[in-house]
């Protein structure tokens, strides 16, 4: 089938001629329609448009002119993220009807590198969760389960991409949200350093958190789309002007060398405990297949590792409480009935957000209140320092560190919903990293007795993407956990 | 003194009242039903109790990191970079008045 191929194999044939964009698309159009009435991936298809970008790029590709290599291929944006004239809704009711003036950056680089965006991708409300539970419109499943989560918040950017629905996905990682679900769902997810792309047009949740990434098959396909994504934009003021490396190159590498001379640091903190002991023997097994690929790889330990969860859900919900007090139903979104201002503001926002933003709303308000936001707040910014620190002592002596995605694989739909903190602490070895702001991807590691996918993470230091793609590289091509795919699909037939 | 199994589980302190809740829903302009306050009473009071660990470390001569970017807010020049177009921008308005946002009457 078309849709199985990864972007590097389409991109060949599309620029040897034996494949048009137009083929290609039509190709994921179709396997969306056979698909998601199952999957429930996608918020809106944009098939028309799909399928005239596809055609200019055929036409442009005719005239001798070559975008590169996402030119024609399908990708999903997640819903948080401005498409020009097409609804963004960050699955949020106080959204439903919002179609964006404006493309954002990471929207329009997509456009310029000739990519064909067949639609926007489902998430949790406002990317505020880890098992696409929170969303107002739609409950996205899992391709190699039905009955288990595809993680969060970038669960429909996940699902589309493990279930052939689009080569690639565009996701967000605030505490794990692009790396969890990839995990989940066996595909590679990628956040890169805070600062290297940008979040102008993107829906804020956490601002000194979020970051934009790639979601694909593989590492190579991954770095594709991270290298059209990455780059200064001044439209961002916390974006970075530094040059963007050639990440291909950096695939290439860890293809051609594998993984000798890497010094890997496997942090204790991130093992035991209640861990499902096949992800332990998965990431273990990992960790040897790196040693025989020549690395030196060492115990580390990142001591503050236990606090992470509860600095993140101090500092998130308090941005985030800052960053959606702009739902006001006054200039755009949801505006409720209501009896004079201050009862219009209450009203629209109790009837736009679903209960878990209001519970970060609230809790986040509560921790930046009056007499509470040294305890909380500052308080927990001064951890986040030390968790920093850590990362700082281990990459002293490490290209990278490695750890489990998650202590489970992907769980059942329902059995977290009623005790939030038991859904927090599903990110517990994601959030250092993004509170860090360091760059991370998930490759495929193994597969539990349940037939669910394990992940395995891998970290860089601060603009490190080009080590931390050598080395997701470097385990790929020594191992073939990549090339499996969810079974119902495997099969041939549409999932039950 | 707690012997060999003798020592009594004494429940932790509440943290968040209801009251509580009612000024931050107040703060944060949400109206929330009578269920709403019951639930966010339970559910941020076992969140805060859990946030508590953060107390057993010494962070006296710790810097806050606010941010992890180390770079300034950068200025640019002030001049106008995208053309006017109100139809763009009153285009989602929930309520409008040809070029204008349309909203409650607040002063009588």
């Amino acid at each position: 089938m078309l849709t199985d191929l990864t972007i590097a194999a389409a991109a060949e044939r599309l620029r040897r001629g034996d494949l048009s964009a137009v083929e290609l698309t039509r190709a994921a159009l179709d396997r969306i329609a056979a698909t998601d009435s199952a999957i429930h991936a996608f918020l809106t298809v944009t098939a028309d448009e799909a399928l005239a970008q596809a055609a200019a790029v055929d036409a442009e590709r005719k005239t001798g002119h070559d975008r590169g290599p996402l030119a024609g291929i399908p990708i999903a944006v997640k819903d948080v993220i401005a498409t020009k004239g097409v609804r963004t809704t960050a699955a949020s009711k106080i959204l439903a009807d919002f179609v964006p003036p404006y493309d954002a950056t990471v929207t329009r680089r997509l456009r310029d590198a000739g990519a064909v965006i067949v639609g926007k991708v489902n998430c949790d409300e406002f990317a505020m969760g880890s098992s696409n539970e929170n969303s107002a419109f739609a409950l996205t499943r899992n391709p190699w389960d039905l009955d288990r989560v595809p993680g969060g918040s970038s669960g429909g950017s996940a699902a589309a991409v493990a279930a052939r629905q689009a080569f690639a996905s565009l996701g967000t990682d605030t505490g794990g949200s692009i790396r969890l679900p990839a995990g989940y769902t066996g595909i590679v997810g990628m956040k890169p350093t805070y600062g290297r792309v940008s979040r102008f047009g993107v829906i804020a949740y956490a601002s000194s958190l979020d970051q934009v990434g790639p979601m694909a098959r593989d590492v190579t396909d991954c770095a594709l789309v991270l290298q059209a994504l990455a780059g200064h934009d001044p439209r961002d003021s916390t974006s970075v002007d530094r040059p963007v490396p050639d990440y291909g190159a950096a695939v290439a590498r860890g293809a051609d060398e594998g993984a000798r001379g890497l010094r890997i640091a496997l942090p204790r903190e991130y093992f035991g405990g209640g861990m499902q002991p096949e992800v332990e023997a998965a990431v273990r097994a990992a960790a040897a297949t790196f040693t025989s690929g020549g690395a030196d790889v060492q115990d580390a330990s990142l001591p503050h590792t236990e606090y992470a969860v509860s600095c993140y859900y101090v500092l998130a919900p308090a941005e985030a409480s800052s960053n959606l007090a702009r739902y006001d139903g006054i200039r755009y979104g949801l505006r409720a009935p209501a009896d004079g201002l201050l009862d219009l503001y209450r009203k629209s926002r109790a009837a736009g957000f679903g209960p878990e933003v209001k519970r970060r709303i609230m809790l986040g308000t509560y921790v930046l209140s009056s007499g509470y936001y040294d305890a909380y707040y500052l308080k927990a910014q001064k951890v986040r320092t030390l968790i920093r620190r850590d990362f700082e002592r281990v990459f002293a002596d490490a290209d990278v560190i490695v750890t489990p995605v998650a202590p489970t694989t992907a769980f059942r739909i329902g059995e977290k919903t009623a005790d939030p903190l038991q859904m927090y602490l599903s990110d517990v070895f994601m959030i250092s990293v993004n509170l860090a702001g360091l760059p991370g991807i998930v490759v495929p590691c193994g597969v539990d007795a349940a037939g669910m996918p394990i992940g395995l993470q891998i970290v860089g230091p601060p603009f490190g993407e080009e080590v931390v793609l050598r080395a997701a590289r470097a385990f790929e091509a020594a191992t073939s956990w990549h090339q499996l795919r969810p079974p119902e699909l495997a099969e041939g037939k549409p999932p039950k | 003194m707690a012997g060999s199994g003798g020592r009594c589980y004494t429940p932790p302190p509440v943290k968040v009242s209801v009251d509580d809740i009612r000024h931050v829903a107040l703060l944060a302009r949400l109206a929330l039903t009578p269920e709403e306050e019951a639930e966010l009473t339970t559910t941020l009071d076992s969140i805060l109790q859990h946030m508590d660990q953060l107390n057993r470390l010494d962070t006296t001569d710790v810097e806050p990191t606010a941010h992890v970017a180390s770079v300034a807010a950068p200025f640019r020049d002030d001049v106008v970079t995208n053309a006017p177009d109100a139809d763009a921008l009153l285009a989602n308005a929930p309520a409008r008045d040809d070029d204008l946002f349309l909203v409650p009457k607040i002063i009588d």
